[in-house]
C-alpha cells in the first residue's frame, strides 16, 4: 500500500494523525490516491514538470543561457484544507488586514498608536521602511495594503501561527493558479468528488480591486516591473497577461503635469493605476532612491497630486517589518478591540535587552532573523547550525540589535510528498493571498511551499524549496 | 500599444519567420545534395552564402562539409542568425511581452524553443538524416501561425508582427534566389543541363513553390522562377505579394486609407512596392539579376530602419523627461 511505510515523525501531519488515522477530509482523496498504480503517479508527477517547463513557469534570473531558468517544482500530492479549518484562517486574516491597515493610516497620520505608547515610536520612526514623504498622506479610500501574502504555519498541536505579513510586494500567486491548472490535468476526476473552491477568478478581482482605485469608469491599469531579469517576472507578465493590462517597465512611462503617461506607437496615454512591483525605494528617483532606473521620475508626486493609484501604497513595508510584527497582537487590541482570531509565534525583539540577553544565552534554539530580510536569507536556525555560526549571529546582534528578532524553532507541520522512491512527510508552509479594496476577500487556496530536502525547515524556492496545490474543500 | 512592446512583437515576427526559412532551406539543401550525380561534392557553401553570414563561417571554419554547415546555419550560438539563436529570440521577444500573446501562442513557441534545445542536445548536424528534425520545427512554427491567425484580434500587435513577417519573408526570397548566382555549375555549358533544372527546381521547393509554379508557368525556365518568386501578384512568397502586404500592415497601423502615404516608412514601401509591380523580368536579368537583389534587399533594410525610428524609438521630449535632473 502507497502510505504503509509513511512515518510522520511526530510532526502534526496533515493528512494522518499521530495514531496513523486519516484524517476526515483527506479520506476520499488517500482511497484515489491508492488506486493510482505508483508508476503512473511518478509518470503523472513527470508529466507535471514538463508541463512547468512548457509553460514557462520558471523563475530565477535569466541570462539568455539555458540553465538560469529553472521550475519551481511541484508536486502533485496537494495539500487539503477542510472548509471549516479555512473558515477560520479567513476571519484571521481579514481581521489582521483590517487592523494592519488602520495602523498604516494611523502612524503616518495621527500616530495615536505611538502617542498612547502602544507601539514604541522609536521602533517604527527608525524603521528604514517608514516614508517620511508619506508622512500626512492619506491613499485612495484609506486602503494602503491592497495585496497582501501572509505566511502561516502549523506547530505540533495543529495550532496555526502567522510567521509573517508580506505587505510589500508578495510574490508566488502565479504559480498558485498555474499549478492549479496542472494539478486539474493530474487528477481531472477528484475536484467535483471533492468539493474543491475554485481560485482561478483571483486575476479578475485583483483586476476589480486596482479599477476600484480610482473614480474613473474605465480606468487604464498598468502592472509596473523592474523588467525581464527580475525573478518574479513571469508572475508579472502572468498577472498583466491574465488581467488584460499593459506590463509596463519604468522606461514606458512618463509624468508631465502630475499626471503619468506612457509612451506608445502613437502618442501618449494616461495611466490611472499602477499594480507595482518595483520596491517603495526604486519607484521615484527624485523622491527617493536617485541612483534607481527601475522608476519613473516624478511618479511621487503624481501619487501625491492623486492622479494615479499605486498598490500597494508605498510606505506599506513598514508593518511587515519582523520588529513591528511582534506588535500585531496589541495592534489589532487596539483598533479593533478584538482577541487576536490567529496568533503569532513568540518573537523576541534583540532591541530589548531582556530578550536579547535571551536570545544570545538560547540562540542554539532559535531561529534568528534579519527584521527586514526575505527569501530566507540573513537568517539562522540554531539547532541546524555550527557553534561558529552561533558566535557570528551573537556579534551580528550585539552590533545592531534593531536588525535582528529571534523566534523558537517551530516543528512546521508536514504533508505525503512524492520523493525519489516513495511518498514521505515534508514541511510546508502556507501563504493565502488577501485582496483588500471595496472589502476584504481571502483567495480560497493558497501557495503551500515545501522543504523538498528530508528533515529540511527551510522552503523558500530560493533556498531550494517546492511547492503544493492547496486545495481548500467547501465544508 | 506601448512603443517597446511593438518593438518586440515587431521583431517575434521577423525572427520566427527566420527559423522557420531556415529550416525549410537546410531540408531542401539536403534534398538536393542527394540527387547529385555521384562524385560531385555537396554544396553547402551557396546557402551560407545567402544567408549572409558568409563571412562569419569562414572566419571560424576551414571546411564547407555537410556538418559544419548544418551546425552552424541551424545551432550554432555564435551566429547570430542560426535557427536556434533565432528561436531563442523570438521567445525572449515573446517573453518579454507575454502579456500580449495568448496563453496558447506563448506555450507553443516555448514548446518549439524547447524542440530546437533539444535538437542542440541530440547533436542533428551528426546525424545521417537530419531532415525529420527541420520538418518537424518548420511544421511546429506553421502550427503557431495557424493558432495565431484564429486566435490573435487584429488590432495594432497583429500588424507590427505580420509587418515583421513579410518584410523577413521578402528578404529570404530574394536571398533564395540569390542562391542561384552563389550555386556553381561545373561548366558555363551546364546551363539549361539536369543539373541546372535541378537547382531551380529546389529553389521553388525551399519555399513551398514547386507546384503552384507548375501550375502556372509549367516549364522550369530562369525567367519564369524569377518572375515567380519575385513579382508573382498571388503567390505568398513572392517578394511582390510579402511587399504588399506589409505595405497593407503600415496603413493598418497608421490607419491611414492606403491612397499614398502618411509616414516616411509607407513612403519608402510604397516607392519599393510600386517599382516591383511596373517591373519587367527581361529586363532585370539583362541589367543583372544579383545587383537588383542587393539592392532591394538594401532597400527593405531602409524600410526596417524607418519603422524603427517612427514607432519603437523613444520619443526626444520623452528622453528629456527621464533624465530631468539626473
Amino acid at each position: 500500500m502507497l502510505f504503509s511505510t509513511y512515518q510522520s515523525g511526530g510532526n502534526y501531519d496533515e493528512m494522518f494523525t499521530t495514531e496513523g488515522e486519516c484524517r476526515d477530509h483527506y479520506v476520499a482523496f488517500k482511497t484515489a490516491l491508492e488506486n493510482i498504480p505508483k508508476k503512473k503517479l511518478y509518470r503523472l508527477q513527470h508529466s507535471t514538470d514538463k508541463a512547468q517547463m512548457a509553460m514557462g513557469m520558471t523563475f530565477n534570473v535569466y541570462h539568455d543561457q539555458e540553465g538560469l531558468e529553472k521550475i519551481l517544482h511541484l508536486d502533485i500530492v496537494p495539500r487539503i484544507i477542510s472548509g471549516s479549518e479555512w473558515k477560520k484562517l479567513e476571519i484571521g486574516l481579514e481581521q489582521r488586514i483590517c487592523a494592519l491597515n488602520l495602523f498604516l493610516q494611523d502612524i503616518y497620520n495621527d500616530r495615536k498608536i505611538l502617542k498612547d505608547g502602544i507601539v514604541p515610536k522609536e521602533l517604527i520612526l527608525s524603521s528604514k521602511d517608514y516614508l517620511e514623504p508619506l508622512v500626512g498622506f492619506t491613499p485612495p479610500k484609506s486602503i494602503w495594503c491592497h495585496i497582501t501574502g501572509t505566511d502561516l504555519v502549523r506547530d505540533q498541536k495543529g495550532n496555526f501561527y502567522v510567521l509573517e505579513d508580506n505587505l510589500r510586494c508578495p510574490s508566488g500567486v502565479s504559480y498558485l493558479l498555474e499549478s492549479r491548472e496542472i494539478v486539474k490535468r493530474a487528477f481531472p476526476e477528484l475536484f467535483n468528488k471533492l468539493g474543491v473552491r475554485p481560485v482561478s477568478d483571483y486575476p479578475i478581482k485583483l483586476l476589480n480591486m486596482l479599477q476600484s482605485l480610482t473614480g474613473k469608469e474605465r480606468p487604464t491599469v498598468g502592472l509596473l516591473t523592474p523588467g525581464v531579469y527580475n525573478s518574479a517576472y513571469f508572475e508579472h507578465s502572468y498577472l498583466a497577461q491574465q488581467m488584460g493590462v499593459e506590463l509596463v517597465t519604468g522606461a514606458d512611462l512618463l509624468v508631465q503635469d502630475k499626471k503619468v503617461y506612457m509612451q506608445t506607437t502613437k502618442n501618449l496615454q494616461q495611466v490611472d493605476v499602477l499594480y507595482r512591483r518595483v520596491d517603495d525605494t526604486f519607484l521615484d528617483p527624485l523622491t527617493f532612491n536617485p541612483a534607481s532606473m527601475l522608476g519613473v521620475p516624478g511618479l511621487f508626486d503624481a501619487y501625491k497630486a492623486g492622479n494615479i493609484a499605486l498598490a500597494n501604497a508605498p510606505g506599506t513595508g513598514v508593518a511587515d517589518d519582523k520588529a513591528v510584527y511582534s506588535y500585531v497582537p496589541q495592534i489589532i487590541k487596539y483598533y479593533l478591540d478584538q482577541d487576536p482570531i490567529l496568533e503569532n509565534v513568540p518573537t523576541y525583539l534583540c532591541e530589548q535587552q531582556d530578550h536579547r540577553q535571551y536570545v544570545l544565552d538560547n540562540i542554539h534554539d532559535l531561529v534568528v532573523k534579519e527584521t527586514n530580510a526575505a527569501g530566507g536569507y540573513g537568517m539562522l536556525i540554531g539547532p541546524k547550525s555550527t557553534k561558529q555560526d552561533h558566535a557570528r549571529f551573537r556579534d551580528l546582534i550585539k552590533n545592531n540589535p534593531r536588525n535582528y528578532i529571534a523566534q523558537p524553532t517551530l516543528s512546521l507541520s508536514t504533508v505525503p510528498t512524492i520523493s525519489d522512491e516513495n511518498i514521505e512527510p515534508r514541511h510546508v508552509d502556507l501563504r493565502p493571498y488577501i485582496l483588500y479594496g471595496d472589502k476584504i476577500e481571502v483567495l480560497p487556496g493558497a501557495l503551500t511551499r515545501v522543504a523538498l530536502v528530508k528533515g529540511s525547515l527551510v522552503v523558500n524556492s530560493s533556498q531550494g524549496g517546492g511547492s503544493k496545490d492547496t486545495w481548500v474543500l467547501y465544508d | 500599444m506601448l512603443s517597446r512592446v511593438a518593438d518586440s512583437i515587431y521583431w517575434l515576427g521577423r525572427y520566427l519567420e527566420r527559423a522557420e526559412n531556415y529550416a525549410r532551406f537546410i531540408d531542401v539543401n539536403y534534398n538536393l545534395m542527394l540527387d547529385l550525380p555521384p562524385g560531385m561534392d555537396e554544396q553547402w557553401e551557396p546557402l551560407i552564402a545567402v544567408t549572409g553570414d558568409l563571412e562569419n563561417y569562414k572566419n571560424r571554419y576551414t571546411q564547407s562539409d555537410r556538418k559544419n554547415a548544418i551546425y552552424f546555419l541551424a545551432f550554432d550560438e555564435e551566429n547570430p542568425n542560426s535557427l536556434l539563436s533565432s528561436i531563442t529570440r523570438a521567445r525572449e521577444n515573446a517573453r518579454v511581452v507575454r502579456e500580449n500573446l495568448t496563453k496558447e501562442t506563448w506555450e507553443k513557441l516555448n514548446e518549439v524553443y524547447l524542440q530546437a534545445k533539444q535538437g542542440y542536445k541530440a547533436k542533428i548536424w551528426k546525424m545521417d538524416d537530419p531532415r525529420g528534425f527541420f520538418i518537424h520545427i518548420k511544421y511546429s512554427i506553421q502550427l503557431l501561425y495557424g493558432i495565431a491567425d484564429n486566435s490573435v484580434a487584429r488590432t495594432e500587435g497583429w500588424y507590427f508582427n505580420k509587418l515583421g513577417h513579410y518584410l523577413e519573408r521578402a528578404d529570404k526570397t530574394s536571398r533564395v534566389l540569390d542562391v542561384k548566382y552563389h550555386i556553381l555549375l561545373p561548366s558555363p555549358e551546364e546551363v539549361g543541363s539536369p543539373l541546372d533544372y535541378l537547382h531551380w527546381m529546389a529553389l521553388l521547393k525551399s519555399v513551398s513553390g514547386f507546384n503552384t509554379y507548375r501550375r502556372a508557368y509549367g516549364k522550369i525556365v530562369p525567367n519564369g522562377v524569377v518572375e515567380f518568386l519575385m513579382l508573382d501578384k498571388y503567390f505568398p512568397r513572392s517578394i511582390f505579394f510579402c511587399l504588399t502586404e506589409a505595405e497593407e500592415c503600415l496603413y493598418k497601423i497608421s490607419g491611414y486609407s492606403g491612397k499614398g502615404y502618411s509616414n516616411s516608412t509607407e513612403k519608402l514601401m510604397g516607392k519599393l512596392r510600386s517599382r516591383l509591380e511596373y517591373a519587367d523580368v527581361n529586363e532585370i536579368i539583362k541589367d543583372g539579376l544579383h545587383e537588383y537583389i542587393d539592392e532591394l534587399q538594401a532597400k527593405i533594410n531602409d524600410i526596417s530602419n524607418s519603422v524603427h525610428d517612427n514607432f519603437f524609438l523613444i520619443k526626444d521630449n520623452f528622453i528629456q523627461q527621464q533624465t530631468i535632473e539626473e
